[in-house]
């Protein structure tokens, strides 16, 4: 019987009482029964509202409270829901089925409140439903057959260490039998002797009588443990030490705790002023002492200011910075700090390095640095039509230096002019730029921290007015620092190239002096090698002022935008030069060879000259243009799949359009970075050696997953004439070795040291299978 | 190496019974044990006792000895020293052995013989593999321990040179060596004035043994030099552009005007091989049995003189040839060409293998060092430069000669000689595998003509050079390798001895094809045919069997089984594996770091704010 209500409510419990009180009288009437049983709740509502209409409302009333009392949290009761017709239901709407719930056995036993005393019944309970079921029975057959599998793996299991052993034996020996020494132990043969002689039992009774000493005088092992052991005082002494250790680092992590919790920023940044104070006075002090040192000094600089570059931060995004670009606008203090930190920033983007790449980055990296400037501060600089203290004094910086390194007679040349020469003789050499650069940044430092002393002294208008006072100070200092600075410069380069002459082949010594100093001795027979010379001589004279000027080229990168690949090239060749044309130090030698008065030899020795002098730069070019050509051979070539006149008119004189041919060109892959890449004097050839290959091995061997895994086993080679004999002979020994002529039988119980015990077991095994 | 006799490996178990029975000899220091073990006066009755003492000791002797012989892990320990057992072990004298275990051998001679290059980082690897890692690791050292320890057969110490105080060697001239050194030694140093037939060209054979010598008008001779016996002395009536040994002193191949001839020690003619012709340099490569020849023509030409064949006849495109040397290392044949540039090359490839840019004018001499790592150059811009072969191909040093060098020679402990003119330079190095430093000459010497060939003798401390008056044989104190080999290169040895290795020499012949750069490589497994072939695999199982399949969660029992814990299982072991990466990759980190923090100096707590 089915009853499909869902709304509970008192009409439906009406109508299952009357459900009820009708089955009752006959089954029968079933059918109809259920007719009218679905119609009866369409009648309802007027018979019970005719029976009890004030009740039924009270009624109501009181579930209405209690479904929304249930409606929070704990006492929410499961709402019935009727999915079958069954004849108790209470008012409540708790009825035995259909509610979800199931009745746990302990259910039955809680009592209306709960008692501790029923949870160990409770436990057992449940203890008893936990338990499984039992298993069925086995089979006789079957509990045979694992008893006896049983006993047969434990009895098998006893010869694991044997299989084990011999499985990873280097060698087995075949027959097994045990090795039966020829010769008795020593034991035995001295054990076995007896002084027989009268003479040997003599000198016996002599010995024993002198009780010689024949044990070695050596100390015992508690008198060297008592030599061992420390005395008291140094005990104490050491214990002292190390307390003493403990208490000062306790102090010094102390202190640094406490001077890491200082959150003031103004400290902070006093602290690395002064610290990047110290650290130059002292690089300064060292460079005088110790001009290799200073070198490395100067490289950990060099790693503290890439750290910096790293690390520094957006420049205008960041709060401070904006908080600035918001002042600057009104507050000229807010808009110098704001482009002091751009300076900065700028300086420090700076990347140092010859390679020809690093030019175009220059480029690219000052064009982004470029937008980062916030428009409103350049805004109010143009407004302001007031030389800008920062751009005034990098730009006439910049001229001044370039008008000093010049020659005096060169001074009123413009620097304009001097851009496009520069960029004729070609770029710089890596040490020198580095030089320069930190030069520059120690200049600039300088020059900062004058200008910060110069700042608070004059007023705004104070500076108006004496720009122009400014401007010559400024001359004045930078020419100075120009002074030093070729001097230091000239140091620094003789330190570095000492250091650096070993990696570039780059000798030491007497750089600037001209070539013709260096060689007395053939100056009068060689007059062609003399201007030879002096023309490389002249070359390397003139790098410094490359270098400068090929400073000023990376500052304004407007300036190389048009010629890169140009320019890409030809540095190329002057690292080659350069490689070349390092002019070494002249040997001085004891025994200067004898010129040859003979005419033939000098004959050709002026050819040879003149070969020389002729030679150089072709060379240099000739074998760029080769390694051109070799890389371009080593690339994988681009497949063109176009079809002329296909899709579109063919014939003489046309060809198929540009977007056809991109669309079916396929790229060559990108191959891997050829080996000579940064290599300026080496072709390499890429090509595999196919006769080689074909000895190396191509699979890998069963454990191994990566090749290098492999290599590392075989990397030591095996061979007589690399190892010593013995371990030869080792190396090289068969896995297995067996006796010609002789049977060999399985393993026993006593080939391994087992006992008749264990035989049996094995009998146990042969007797059981069937 | 074990100074300890062992103590019955097979001690049969009667032995109890039999000294019941027996009775053993006294012997004066089993009366001293058992005075010092109870302090009682000897007595017969104390011998049982004292056995029953010894013999717990004898089965755990043997048992450890059992089980070292047992165990796959070959007890090679670290340091040689921590062999030591810490307890003195009593031998059967009772006298303690003060030296236990086997002698130290010191680190950096073991060292020396280590060949696994442990700098590159594997990947990580299961237990079975590193397991098979180990255990070749530990059998390389074991076998380098081995070699350390016969180092002590290397009786000989090289010679050397020193000034007094501030004394520069290079003053010191070849009488005053002369008059220094042995009678032996002095007899080393001879001069052959042969102004005659014109300057000479020289080669000593492999073994040091022989000399043999060419002189521009076709005078060719061979002699042991050492005890001045000529073996033979021809005039071909033809230039002679260079001569040299074959694998032996008993064949000699002369380049001459037309075609390279081969004599025998006889100095009968045996071969004429025309299609070698206008032979400028020869070079001869041991292990191969190759003969290298450079032509006028530009071919570099190889022929295999173990079956006259011609290996490999390769044009260089780059003129006539006259510069030629041998890497001894890896058997690559170096060519100068007149546009400054040195060109490698193998038999196995067309092209060279590598081409250096040295000199801005021509290259008018090249020489490599017995170990392969520096190639000395000269050039006609009157340039010495120092190689590093190793890869860079960078200059190390550089020098300016008054006149550049027509002629270098390596020794074989890495000294440089020099031919300018008519005066030959020698420059050492610091240590053996330094590069020789240009700032100071070792040694220089006059010869009464101009240089023509230069050659370090091997195994004796000697420089042959030949010049237009002849042969001049000066003394380099420290340029040659003390200690020969009997086996490979004797100069004792007895023609049956020769003929022997000569066998022996032919079987371990090297192929040709395998001259390479790094010959190394070929210790290396073929990558890219194996990615090839295990992408093929792929390609034809259409999985890939190696990859671990996506962790599945099992469904479990009891609603725990639910999407929701399926997922969660899923996350958490995929997290696991990210933290397993992540942690490995932070395992290789902190040697980074490591390496970048400045040494020495206190750490202070201010270092954290330095940028």
């Amino acid at each position: 019987m089915s009853l499909s209500a869902s709304a509970p409510g008192p009409c439906e419990i009406q109508a299952g009482e009357m459900s009820s009180s009708r089955a009752a009288k006959s089954s029968l009437l079933a059918l109809n029964q259920q007719g009218e049983l679905e119609d009866l709740p369409r009648d309802y509502p007027l018979s019970t509202s005719e029976d009890e209409g004030d009740s039924g409302g009270e009624r109501k009333h009181q579930k209405l409270l209690e479904a929304i009392s249930s409606l929070d949290g704990k006492n929410r009761r499961k709402l019935a829901e009727r999915s079958e017709a069954s004849p108790k239901v209470s008012e409540f709407s708790v009825n035995s089925e259909g509610s979800g719930e199931k009745l746990v056995l302990s259910d039955l036993l809680e009592p209306v409140k709960t008692s501790s005393s029923l949870a160990a019944v409770k436990k057992q309970l449940n203890r008893v439903k936990s338990k499984k079921t039992v298993e069925l029975p086995l089979h006789r057959e079957e509990i045979h057959r694992e008893v006896a599998f049983n006993k047969t793996s434990q009895v098998l299991s006893k010869w694991d260490p044997v299989a084990q052993k011999n499985w990873q034996a280097e060698q087995l020996v075949f027959p097994l039998s045990k090795q039966q020494s020829i010769f008795p132990p020593i034991e035995h043969v001295v054990s076995g002797w007896k002084a027989r002689t009268p003479l040997e039992q003599e000198i016996f009774n002599l010995l024993h009588k002198n009780k010689q000493p024949v044990t070695d005088p050596l100390l015992t092992p508690t008198e060297k443990a008592s030599l061992k052991a420390m005395s008291l005082e140094e005990v104490k002494m050491r214990r002292a030490e190390l307390q003493r250790a403990r208490a000062l680092q306790s102090y010094y992590e102390a202190r640094a705790r406490r001077e890491k919790k200082i959150k003031s920023k103004k400290y902070h940044k006093l602290l690395k002023k002064g610290k990047a104070k110290q650290a130059l006075k002292e690089f300064e002090k060292l460079r005088k002492v110790n001009p290799a040192a200073a070198l490395e000094e100067l490289e950990k600089l060099e790693k503290a200011r890439m750290m910096e570059r790293m690390s520094l931060k957006p420049q205008n995004s960041g709060k401070w910075a904006k908080s600035k670009a918001v002042m600057a606008k009104y507050d000229l203090e807010a808009r110098q700090a704001m482009q002091e930190q751009l300076a900065r920033n700028k300086e420090l983007m700076q990347k140092i390095q010859v390679a020809s790449e690093s030019v175009e980055e220059e480029g690219g990296a000052e064009e982004e640095g470029e937008p980062f400037v916030p428009d409103v501060v350049n805004e109010v600089q143009v407004k302001a039509d007031r030389p800008n203290p920062w751009m005034f004094r990098n730009h006439s910086g910049d001229t001044k230096e370039a008008e000093v390194q010049g020659d005096p007679e060169e001074l009123a040349e413009p620097a304009a002019q001097e851009a496009p020469e520069s960029e004729e003789e070609g770029p710089v050499v890596a040490e020198e730029i580095l030089l320069k650069e930190f030069e520059e940044r120690r200049s600039l430092r300088q020059k900062s921290g004058l200008n910060q002393i110069a700042k608070p002294v004059g007023s705004q208008e104070a500076k108006d007015l004496s720009s122009q006072e400014v401007l010559s100070e400024l001359r004045a200092l930078s020419q100075k620092l120009n002074r030093e600075s070729h001097q230091s410069r000239k140091q620094e380069l003789s330190s570095t190239r000492t250091v650096l002459a070993v990696q570039r082949g780059e000798p030491s010594g007497e750089e600037e002096e001209p070539l013709l100093l260096q060689r007395p001795q053939r100056a009068r027979t060689l007059d062609e090698l003399e201007e030879l010379g002096k023309e490389g001589c002249f070359q390397n004279k003139e790098l410094p002022r490359a270098a400068v000027e090929g400073q000023q080229l990376e500052r304004n990168p407007s300036n190389h935008l048009g010629v890169p690949k140009e320019k890409k090239r030809k540095e190329q060749m002057t690292d080659l030069q350069n490689l070349l044309t390092t002019k070494s130090p002249s040997m001085k030698s004891l025994a200067v060879p004898t010129t040859v008065e003979e005419l033939e030899d000098e004959e050709r020795d002026q050819r040879q000259t003149i070969k020389e002098a002729f030679a150089g730069d072709d060379v240099i070019r000739d074998f760029l243009k080769e390694k051109r050509e070799a890389v371009e051979a080593s690339k994988p070539k681009d497949v063109d799949l176009t079809l002329p006149g296909w899709g579109e008119w063919g014939g003489v004189g046309l060809k198929p359009s540009a977007k056809k041919r991109r669309r079916f060109l396929i790229k060559g892959p990108e191959g891997p970075p050829r080996k000579d890449k940064n290599l300026p004097n080496v072709i390499l050839k890429e090509k595999q050696n196919i006769h080689a290959v074909a000895h190396q091995v191509r699979m890998l061997p069963y454990p191994f997953t990566h090749h290098q895994q492999f290599e590392r086993t075989i990397q030591a080679p095996i061979g007589s004439t690399w190892d010593p004999q013995r371990s030869f002979q080792k190396l090289t020994m068969p896995k297995v070795v067996t006796k010609p002529g002789h049977i060999i039988k399985p393993i026993k119980a006593e080939d391994v040291g087992y006992r008749s015990s264990s035989r049996s077991d094995l009998s146990v095994v042969q007797r059981n299978p069937k | 190496m074990e100074t300890v006799p062992k103590l019955g490996n097979n001690v049969p178990p009667k032995k109890d019974k039999l000294q019941g029975k027996k009775k053993k000899p006294r012997r004066y220091w089993e009366e001293e044990t058992t005075q010092t073990a109870a302090g009682a006066s000897p007595g017969p009755p104390r011998k049982r006792k004292r056995n029953r003492e010894l013999r717990p000791q004898k089965p755990k002797n043997t048992h450890s000895t059992k089980k070292s012989r047992i165990s796959k892990k070959p007890q090679v320990p670290k340091k040689p020293r921590e062999r030591r057992s810490p307890g003195p072990q009593r031998s059967l004298s009772g006298a303690q052995d003060p030296f236990t275990g086997p002698a130290p051998v010191p680190v950096e001679v073991v060292q020396k013989f280590c060949r696994i290059d442990k700098s590159k980082k594997l990947p990580r690897s299961e237990t079975k593999i590193r397991s098979r890692l180990e255990a070749a690791e530990a059998q390389e050292e074991e076998i380098s321990v081995k070699a350390a320890r016969s180092e002590l057969l290397l009786a000989e110490e090289p010679g050397f040179l020193e000034g007094e105080d501030g004394e520069d060697t290079a003053k010191i001239c070849q009488a005053d060596i002369v008059e220094a050194v042995d009678i032996a030694s002095a007899a080393k140093h001879f001069d052959l004035n042969l102004r005659q037939f014109g300057p000479y060209r020289l080669n000593y054979s492999r073994t040091g043994r022989h000399l043999a010598f060419g002189g521009r008008r076709g005078h060719v001779a061979a002699l042991d030099w050492v005890t001045k016996k000529l073996m033979c002395e021809i005039n071909v009536m033809e230039a002679v552009r260079d001569i040299r040994f074959l694998h032996s002193e008993a064949l000699l191949a002369v380049a001459q005007n037309r075609w390279l001839h081969i004599y025998d020690n006889q100095g009968i003619e045996l071969h004429c091989i025309r299609r070698c012709d206008r032979i400028t340099q020869l070079e001869f490569l041991p292990f191969h049995f190759l003969l290298a020849t450079a032509s006028e023509t530009g071919f570099l030409t190889y022929l295999d003189v173990s079956v006259g064949k011609i290996v490999a006849a390769l044009n260089a495109r780059a003129g006539r040839l006259n510069i030629m040397t041998q890497n001894p290392y890896n058997a690559v044949i170096h060519l100068g060409h007149s546009n400054g540039t040195v060109s490698l090359w193998s038999p196995a490839m067309k092209e060279p293998l590598a081409k250096i840019l040295c000199h801005r004018g021509g290259v008018r001499a090249v020489a490599v060092d017995s170990t392969g790592t520096h190639m000395a150059t000269s050039g006609l811009d009157h340039q010495l430069k120092i190689f590093d072969l190793r890869g860079t191909f960078q200059p190390l040093s550089a020098r300016t000669l008054p006149q550049g060098a027509g002629h270098l020679a390596f020794s074989q402990r890495g000294l440089l000689a020099a031919g300018m003119g008519d005066v030959v330079n020698i420059w050492a190095g610091q240590g053996k595998a330094s590069p020789p430093s240009l700032e100071q000459p070792y040694l220089t010497h006059r010869l009464s003509g101009h240089v023509h060939g230069l050659q370090f003798c091997p195994f004796e401390d000697v420089l042959g050079v030949g010049h237009s008056g002849g042969i001049t044989s000066m003394l380099v104190p420290g340029a040659a390798e003390p200690n020969f080999d009997g086996l490979e290169s004797n100069p004792y040895r007895s023609r049956k001895q020769r003929q022997e290795w000569e066998v022996k020499a032919l079987l371990e012949k090297v192929p040709a094809e395998l001259i390479c750069l790094d010959p190394r490589a070929l210790a290396e497994v073929d990558v890219i045919s194996l990615e090839q072939e295990e992408k093929e695999r792929l390609e034809r199982l259409g999985y890939d069997p190696d990859t671990k399949p996506p962790f599945q969660p099992k469904p479990k029992q009891k609603g725990r089984s639910s999407t929701a814990s399926l997922v969660k299982r899923k996350r958490k072991v995929m997290d696991e594996e990210h933290r397993d990466k992540v942690r490995q990759s932070l395992e290789q980190q902190p040697q980074k770091q490591e390496k970048a923090k400045p040494m020495g100096a206190r750490p202070s707590a201010l270092d954290r704010f330095v940028r």
